[in-house]
């Protein structure tokens, strides 16, 4: 996991080196941010004055926004996010989490070989897999509903890894305590490990709902109706209608990614934690 | 006792001894633990693998599977150069985007290694992008890049302070520099995560081997090279690896953009790949083509991995 910043320079630099290297890191700062604040500026001034460089405070208006909501139903979009999201979180840290207990800590026939099985899935690309199983979604009457959105998503040999290794670590001896008091495996489970992976599932969860939240391509492929969008696939049709109402694109992208920015900023800890867990899966 | 307490004396040998226990009231508990995550595997993805591969044997279009057609599918899309259009963009963008995001990545974790105070606000704006819907990134680059959008007039702006006037480019609507549009907005959206990894990498580095290094008489150069960079290699092979396979399967970014134009100049594999299955239901040929981008990232892994003896230290060796 990641520690605090260093709180001394490692190479005890002079003032000026140090005045530079803020400079720098300043100056890499405003064009990571610039997109953004062209984003906001553009949803709140007429798009003219914003390319002539001549906007005024003054002519800041909620417009965008409203002629937005008008449009386009963001709000159903949030919703979807928001419930595939949840949804796919949730039902994938169990499911892998209950995967990741009997690869860690339960002695069966087939294991070694059943857990490099789901190592070499993990080979396979997501563009080799989109095409059947858009396919097995259209065979089993999901296309264009909320079990196409979720189902896919809910099993991942990945978080299985990943919780099986963190498992791993977590001392033997509490398990057969347990057992000697004739604890069941469904209650070792509960009762032990996952309440001592806390931080550990944490990651995870914030890991994985920033990959669904944020997710495409898939989406993009087994809905069709406006009601079923979630938000980065409305967002793109709205494109597709407005492609250079700037103001309006603005606004949308400013409704699209304010909430997930908010809840990075307040847990900004966790989605850093999550970057350096997916790093620990790669070793 | 708290169970945590006992987390302080692990005890390997015990555990090692008892994972040769047979415990046969195990095995069916095992099993029933595994199973939601196996059949989703089996079905989304093992199910998955065996039906694409059948499909691109297969003559399926719209009204479905017609019938075997042997090695025709790989053939038509081998033959096809479009394919290889998109296969020479995804090839240019892998050959841009990954050393410019591992160079840059590293060098913003250097840095805000040694910022000291306001490390956490810096890594909180470089890291933003990262969480951020790509679409809407994608939405912003439209504006950014448009012909007389803010980034034409930046330069013509540079351009005038040096006495000079430049022919400003149509971004997105020219073949030369749609693709580079494509490279900006993946840069900004990804050298937050490279940087975010080497950050942690750096931290772990022993602060005596930089001692050791200045007593030798090591200037800050040396050190980076000859410490530094050694010992998170092991990190840039993951990070190139990962980052690699990533823009082999580049959709996003192109897809909102440009929409893979003017004229394919941007389109990427997985994007024809959608196109050929989405837009024109050739599910035999987008199939065949994502068995041509499994080979290639599976060679692109096995070289790799040959070749990182070389250059990667790990410390366990």
């Amino acid at each position: 996991m990641l520690e605090t910043p260093r709180q001394r320079s490692r190479l005890g630099m002079s003032r000026p080196a140090q005045v530079a290297l803020h400079a720098a890191l300043i100056a890499g700062s405003a064009i990571m941010v610039a997109p953004f604040v062209v984003m906001l500026v553009v949803s709140l001034v007429p798009t003219e004055a914003f390319m002539a460089r001549r906007f005024q405070l003054a002519e800041m208006s909620l417009d965008n926004y409203l002629q937005v909501f008008k449009a386009v139903p963001f709000g159903r979009y949030y919703l979807n996010s928001i419930l595939v999201a949840v949804s796919v979180t949730t039902g994938q840290v169990l499911i892998s989490s209950l995967a990741a207990f009997a690869f860690a800590r339960l002695r069966f026939k087939g294991r070694e070989t059943l857990f490099l099985l789901y190592l070499a899935t993990l080979m396979i690309p997501f563009p080799v897999t989109l095409i059947p199983n858009f396919l097995i979604i259209n065979r089993l009457g999901w296309y264009n509903t909320y079990p196409a959105l979720v189902v896919p998503g809910l099993f991942s040999a990945f978080s299985t890894f990943l919780l099986r290794q963190y498992y791993r670590t977590i001392p033997a001896e509490l398990d057969e305590a347990a057992r000697m008091d004739g604890a069941s495996s469904l209650r070792i489970w509960w009762q032990i490990i996952v309440p001592l992976s806390g931080p550990v599932l944490a990651t995870l969860a914030i890991f994985v709902f920033q990959n669904t939240w944020n997710e495409f391509l898939w989406p993009l492929v087994v809905t069709t109706s406006e009601e079923m969008r979630t938000i980065p696939v409305g967002l793109s049709y709205f494109v597709g209608q407005y492609s250079t109402a700037w103001g309006l694109l603005m606004a949308g992208s400013v409704i699209a990614v304010l909430p997930i920015l908010a809840i990075y900023v307040v847990a900004q800890k966790w989605f850093v934690q999550g970057i350096a867990l997916s790093g620990l899966g790669g070793r | 006792m708290h169970p945590r307490d006992t987390l302080q004396a692990p005890s390997p040998i015990r555990e090692r001894r008892s994972l040769f226990r047979w415990q046969p009231d195990q095995q069916w508990e095992a099993y029933l633990f595994l199973l939601p995550s196996f059949l989703g595997l089996l079905v989304f993805v093992v199910l998955a693998v065996v039906l694409s591969l059948g499909i691109s044997f297969q003559d399926w279009g719209l009204a479905g599977p017609k019938g075997w057609v042997g090695l025709a599918n790989y053939r038509a899309v081998w033959r096809d150069p479009v394919f290889w259009q998109t296969f020479r963009n995804t090839a240019f963008y892998i050959v841009t985007i990954v050393p410019a995001q591992l160079a840059l990545g590293l060098a913003m974790a250097v840095a805000l290694n040694q910022a000291g105070r306001g490390t956490v606000v810096y890594r909180l704006i470089y890291f933003m992008p990262v969480v951020t819907t790509i679409v809407a990134g994608a939405i912003v680059f439209r504006l950014l890049f448009s012909t007389n959008g803010p980034v034409n007039s930046l330069i013509a702006d540079v351009a005038a302070l040096f006495g000079a006037t430049v022919k400003l480019p149509n971004w997105l609507g020219s073949s030369t520099y749609s693709k580079w549009a494509v490279v900006m907005l993946t840069l900004w959206k990804n050298t937050g995560f490279t940087m975010v990894v080497y950050l942690a990498a750096l931290q772990a580095v022993p602060q005596e081997l930089y001692d050791a290094a200045s007593s030798d008489g090591a200037n800050a150069w040396q050190r980076f090279r000859h410490v530094t960079v050694p010992m998170i290699s092991a990190t840039t092979f993951f990070l190139f690896v990962l980052q690699t396979i990533g823009a082999f399967q580049l959709f996003t970014e192109p897809f909102v953009l440009t929409n893979g134009g003017p004229a394919n100049s941007s389109m990427s594999v997985v994007q024809y790949i959608y196109q050929n299955a989405f837009r024109f239901t050739r599910m035999d040929k987008a199939s065949a083509i994502a068995w041509f981008l499994f080979l290639f990232i599976f060679a692109f892994t096995l070289v790799q991995n040959r070749l990182q003896r070389r250059w990667v230290y790990y410390e366990t060796e």
